[in-house]
Formats: C-alpha cells, structure tokens, sequence
C-alpha cells in the first residue's frame, strides 16, 4: 500500500510542480501589471502545494528522500504528472486554458480527497481546495472573457483548446494504483472526478462561445512516466543548480 | 476646483501657503494647488521609481526557474512578486498627478524615461540573487526610507507599504548570501564574484555626487528628498562594509578604509563614466530589458482588448 | 487613455482588526469581478484583509480642497457631539 500511496502521491505533487514552474515563467512577462501578480499567486500556491506533497511522499517512500531530492533529483521519466501541464506557455490564451482544463479536474479532485481516510492527504487537500477554487474562479472568468471578447480573443482560446483538449483524458488515467487506494478509502473515484470535469467544461466553454473539438484522439502515457518532449527541457533548467553543484546546501 | 484657489489668492500667496504647508509638515494631496515643477518633479521621479520596480523584476525574473530548491524558488517568486505590487502601488500615486499608467510606460519604451541603472546588469549565477537582495535592495532601502516622510501625500503612503513589504527582501538576500559565503570552495568564489560584480554598480545607485546633482536642493527644500545622494551613499557604506566583513567577503576597493575621526568608512574614487553610459543605454543588459518589457506589452495588447470588449457586452447585457 | 487601458479602480480593504473598510490604493481592471480579484491579489498578498470593496475611480467625487473651510471648520463648534463636552459624577465609569 505504501508504494501506491507513494505513486499516487507523486502525481499530485508533480502536477503542481511542474504547472508551478510553467506558470512561474510569466513572472515579469504577464500581459498587464495586475495578471502578472494575479499568475505569480498561482504558482506560488503549486509550488507550495508541491512542497507538501512531495514531502509527504518522500516520508510514505521512507528511503530519506526529502521533498527537494524529489523534485529536484529524478530522471525525466520517473516524474508522473500529466502531460497536460508541462507543456509550452504559448500565448496568454493557451496558458489560460492549460489552467483552466487542469483547475476544472484538480477542483472536483480535492473536494473529494478532503474526505481521505489518510488524514495527511486530506489535510493537504483541505488547504489546496481553497487555493484550487479560487484558481478554478480566475481561468474560469478569463476563459469566459477570451471567448466571448473579440474576434481575435476567440480565435486564439479556442485554437488553444483544439491544441490542449487531447490531452485531457490523461488527467483521469487510472490502474492499479488507483484501484488499491480506491478500496481502502484514501481516493475517491475518478469516475465522478471525470463527470464532473466535463459538466464545469460545459459550462465554462457555452458560455465563452467555444467548442470541444470534434475529433476525440487521445494522448496520454504522463502517470506511466512517458512525456512529451517539453519535459526534458523544463527538467533541464529546473535541476541546473542541483546537477551542476550536487551535494550543495542553499 | 483649483480654479477657485487660483480665484482667491495670487500665485505669490498660493506659493507661500504651499511652502508653509511643507514647512509644518503637512501632506501635500493630489487636489492641493502645487508649483508646475513640483508635480513635474513628482511625476519624474516616482514613474522613474516606478519603472525601476518592473524592469527590476526582470534580473532576479532570470533565476526563478533554475531556483536551487523549493523553498529559495518561492521565496524569489513572492518577493519579484512584490516588485510587481510596489511599482503598481508607485504607478497608482503618479496617477493621483493626473498622469497616466500606460502613457508613462510607453515613455519607459520609449526610452524617454529612465530607471536605476543597477538593472541593466546581468545576474549572471545563483549568488547574484544573493548579491541583488543583499546590495541593491539594501541601497534602495536606504534611499526609500526617508521617502515615507515625503511631502507628496500619496507617494509618502505608498512607501510605507512598500518599505514595510521590504523588509524580507534585504534578509533573503543576504541570507543567500551568507549560505554560500559558509559553503564549498566554489560556492565561496561565487559569493565573492558577485559581490565584485555588484558593489559599484550598487553605490551608482545613489546618483552622482552632490556637485553633479543640479535638482537636489529644490528636491530637499520640498522635502521631496531628505538626505543628498552623498549622505546617503555613506551610510550605506558604512552599514554594508561590515556585514561583508562578518562573512568574509572582501569588498573590491582597495582605497577603501575607516577613518576613526570621522566614524566613516571612506571609498575610492566611482567610474561615473559608466555609470553615465549605462543610464544612456549602453549597458550590458539595457536593450534586454526594454525589449522585454516591450513585448509584454505588446504580446498583452489583445488581451486587454479582449477584456473590454468583454465588459462593455456585459454592460450592455445588464442594461437590456 | 488608448482604447486598450482598463479603467482604475479604487480598492478598499477592511482588514481582521479593522471596522471600517480603508482606501488602500488603486488599480486597473476591466470589470468588477476582475478589479475584485485584482484588489486580492495586489493588496492583500499578506492576508491583510477578509473584505474588498472596488468603486471605478471615475465615480469617485471628491471635496474641494479650496471649501474646507465650509465643510469642516462647522463641525469643529459642534463640541457636543464629543463624549468629553459631558460631565459625568466621579465614580461613575465606563460611560
């Protein structure tokens, strides 16, 4: 059961960390003052959220990895987060619907992990719940202020969902792992995770005027360790200091 | 409104109350009559410092993604973060002057208006996020603290928040500092690098010197500025030599040393030529920055428009 | 303005101690929602506050500096709308 907890626990904690960084990089870039400290919250709250879980993971692993060794010292295919959140920022519009088919998934996630019967887990969940909502709220609203905005606002959401919408069966991936936690009460079922995901997509995307492409190819293989090359580039970067200096206090 | 003051006194007696007020030390508020030069200085001086707080995000900006862990990532992040709040807090007083954001950002662009030199050098290893905190935040705070006691109302207030929000950003940094100034071989030659890199370039800040500094008695006489750039420049100094000392890093002036007498450090001689040149734009990082800036703006200029197109259908939807 | 710059905004926040919402700045938002996020994500970035109020800066209405004279020196005769105008007998307290 610890290896499951562990796994699953590595999902979670890779999906902030690896969105956190993605969305780090519109620090000092954003396309007004306000969005550009409103994106900085965000990351913050996943990379704090990344700091919990990955902690926590590296005490159920009990190997005496701590959450830095975790995030900062993995091969590329030992990360299990989805493939949805390492890819590119691309304009605001790609980066908004990136957060908002993630938010719309991680929202209905944690509402349901608060209820864990790993207390840790729920207690994390119960913290991030409340900065999921009110992520969930800020790429709501902009999704609905991009597609039903201007004509060029439009044309670049929903090219940003044509681009993003096959990646978003990845996000429910389930095995066994998921199976086990499921029958002893720590995860709830993704099942109504996915259902509900669909219904805030709905939603959101009538009322911005968009459209779920029709063709409904899928890709998936983030929670099995296999990424998309934008990855390996990210890692690069994120794990410069720790691989050029190994051993080093900072 | 003015207009009625205007009506009632002549601009001898509106610029002897003026004075008066500044004298007692009473705030000076965005609807009070003021000298043209006054509001001119104003606008200068806190869009510049304004500007200064955004193109700074961009130096420490440059580390946030090679962070060396969890904690020194969200740490850089809050603290860009907050430069991002404190040149919104400055733009919002400059706007209390009747000027307007986006006009004085375009000046920014446009290179009309100027910044503080110090971020126009490249942060070129994990120290100089150490280095940047430690120095260039602390000659900034130097220069800031007396800006409370601004006589500009709204400029006073908005350093006040921005001072009280200041006061991690000078510990994160020397704390970084201090970190690798106790660590490896290497993470000590990198410490010491920067602090060469960075110490001139940090007294720079401050300004030319006093006899170079042509505004500064009209500044002072509005208690616009309290202390010449001189003054200031000193004490940071005085403050910053021994924090070095307590690390054992070596500030790279060799004309440096304390005099007894006078209780002050005294320093060598500053290339104001480079500081001059890089405030004219040829420093290592100026077109970096400006077209970075730039950009943001322009790649954002769609989604500000989209925006409003959104809230003017809403408006109208509510209204039918 | 060029016809992209979101309107200001005025944003007032009444901290956890606090019993009045209190002016704390201002900045730029396309609506009312947004200048609400705006407001928490500028102004209480260290939870400063548990409520928000924005008002679009242009609806503001502000006194005359030139009639304070009118407005306020009345009030300041009015010294019986101040508890200490009152005498009140020895030993009695917490009036």
């Amino acid at each position: 059961m610890k290896e499951h907890l562990f796994e699953y626990l590595l999902r979670l904690g890779d999906d902030s960390l690896i969105l956190g960084h993605r969305v780090s990089e519109w620090c000092g870039h954003g396309p007004i003052l306000e969005e550009d400290i409103a994106l900085t919250n965000i990351s913050l709250d996943l990379i704090g959220q990344a700091t919990s879980l990955l902690k926590y993971a590296g005490e159920v692993e009990g190997k005496g990895r701590d959450e830095d060794q975790l995030a900062f010292l993995r091969l590329e295919h030992d990360y299990k987060n989805c493939l949805l959140v390492e890819q590119l920022n691309g304009d605001f519009g790609m980066t908004i619907m990136r957060q908002f088919l993630f938010d719309a998934y991680r929202l209905p996630l944690f509402e349901a992990l608060i209820h864990s019967s790993d207390s840790q887990l729920a207690a994390i969940a119960e913290k991030s719940l409340k900065e999921t909502k009110y992520h969930y709220r800020h790429s709501a609203e902009w999704v609905i202020r991009l597609g039903d905005g201007t004509e060029e606002s439009h044309e670049r959401i929903q090219k940003a969902v044509n681009s993003l919408f096959k990646y978003h069966v990845d996000l429910f991936f389930t095995n066994h792992v998921d199976d086990a936690l499921l029958k002893e009460g720590i995860v709830p079922e993704m099942k109504a995770i996915h259902n509900k995901w669909m219904e805030s997509v709905k939603n959101v995307f009538s009322e911005a005027t968009l459209e779920i492409p029709s063709n409904n190819w899928e890709q998936s293989g983030g929670r099995l360790g296999r990424h998309s090359e934008h990855l390996g580039l990210l890692l690069a970067e994120m794990q410069y200091m720790q691989r050029a200096y190994p051993n080093m206090e900072w | 409104m003015q207009l009625a003051m205007e009506q009632k006194y002549s601009q001898e007696e509106l610029e002897k109350r003026f004075q008066d007020k500044i004298d007692n030390d009473i705030k000076i508020e965005p609807n009070d009559w003021m000298p043209d030069a006054y509001r001119k200085t104003l606008v200068r001086q806190i869009s510049q410092h304004a500007h200064s707080e955004i193109v700074g995000m961009l130096p420490e900006g440059n580390w946030i993604t090679r962070a060396p862990n969890l904690r020194r990532k969200a740490v850089l992040l809050a603290k860009v973060q907050d430069e991002a709040g404190h040149g919104l807090y400055l733009y919002s007083a400059v706007e209390t002057l009747g000027a307007d954001r986006e006009e004085t950002i375009d000046d920014l662009h446009s290179g009309k208006a100027k910044y503080s030199s110090i971020f126009n050098y490249p942060t070129l290893t994990w120290a100089d996020m150490g280095a940047v905190g430690w120095l260039v935040d602390g000659a900034a705070i130097m220069n800031q603290v007396p800006l409370c006691r601004c006589s500009y109302g709204p400029y006073a207030r908005a350093m006040v928040r921005v001072c009280k929000e200041e006061s991690f950003h000078q510990r994160q940094g020397y704390e970084i500092i201090a970190k690798l100034a106790q660590g490896t071989p290497e993470q000590k030659e990198m410490a010491q690098d920067a602090l060469n890199r960075f110490w001139w370039p940090s007294l720079m800040m401050f300004g030319p010197n006093d006899d170079d500094s042509p505004n500064s008695a009209l500044s002072i006489k509005w208690k616009i500025k309290r202390f010449s750039n001189d003054e200031l420049r000193q004490q940071f100094i005085d403050v910053t030599v021994p924090q070095a000392e307590l690390i054992g890093l070596t500030v790279p002036d060799k004309d440096l040393k304390f005099n007894e007498e006078t209780g002050h450090y005294e320093h060598g001689p500053i290339n104001w030529d480079e500081f001059w040149e890089v405030v004219k734009g040829n420093g290592p990082c100026n077109e970096d920055r400006i077209n970075t800036r730039r950009s943001a703006k322009e790649n954002g200029e769609w989604v500000r428009a989209a925006a409003n197109a959104f809230a003017e259908k809403r408006k109208m939807r509510v209204a039918v | 303005m060029s016809k992209n710059d979101w309107p200001l905004w005025e944003v007032f926040i009444r901290s956890k101690q606090g019993l009045n919402h209190k002016h704390v700045g201002s900045l730029r938002a396309a609506d009312a929602e947004m200048a609400i996020e705006n407001a928490r994500d500028v102004y209480t970035r260290r939870s400063e506050g548990i409520s928000i109020w924005v008002i679009e800066s242009n609806n503001v209405y502000a006194s005359d500096p030139s009639d304070m004279d009118s407005l306020f020196e009345p009030s300041q005769t009015k010294v019986y709308r101040h508890p200490t105008f009152y005498v009140v007998p020895d030993g009695i307290s917490h009036m």
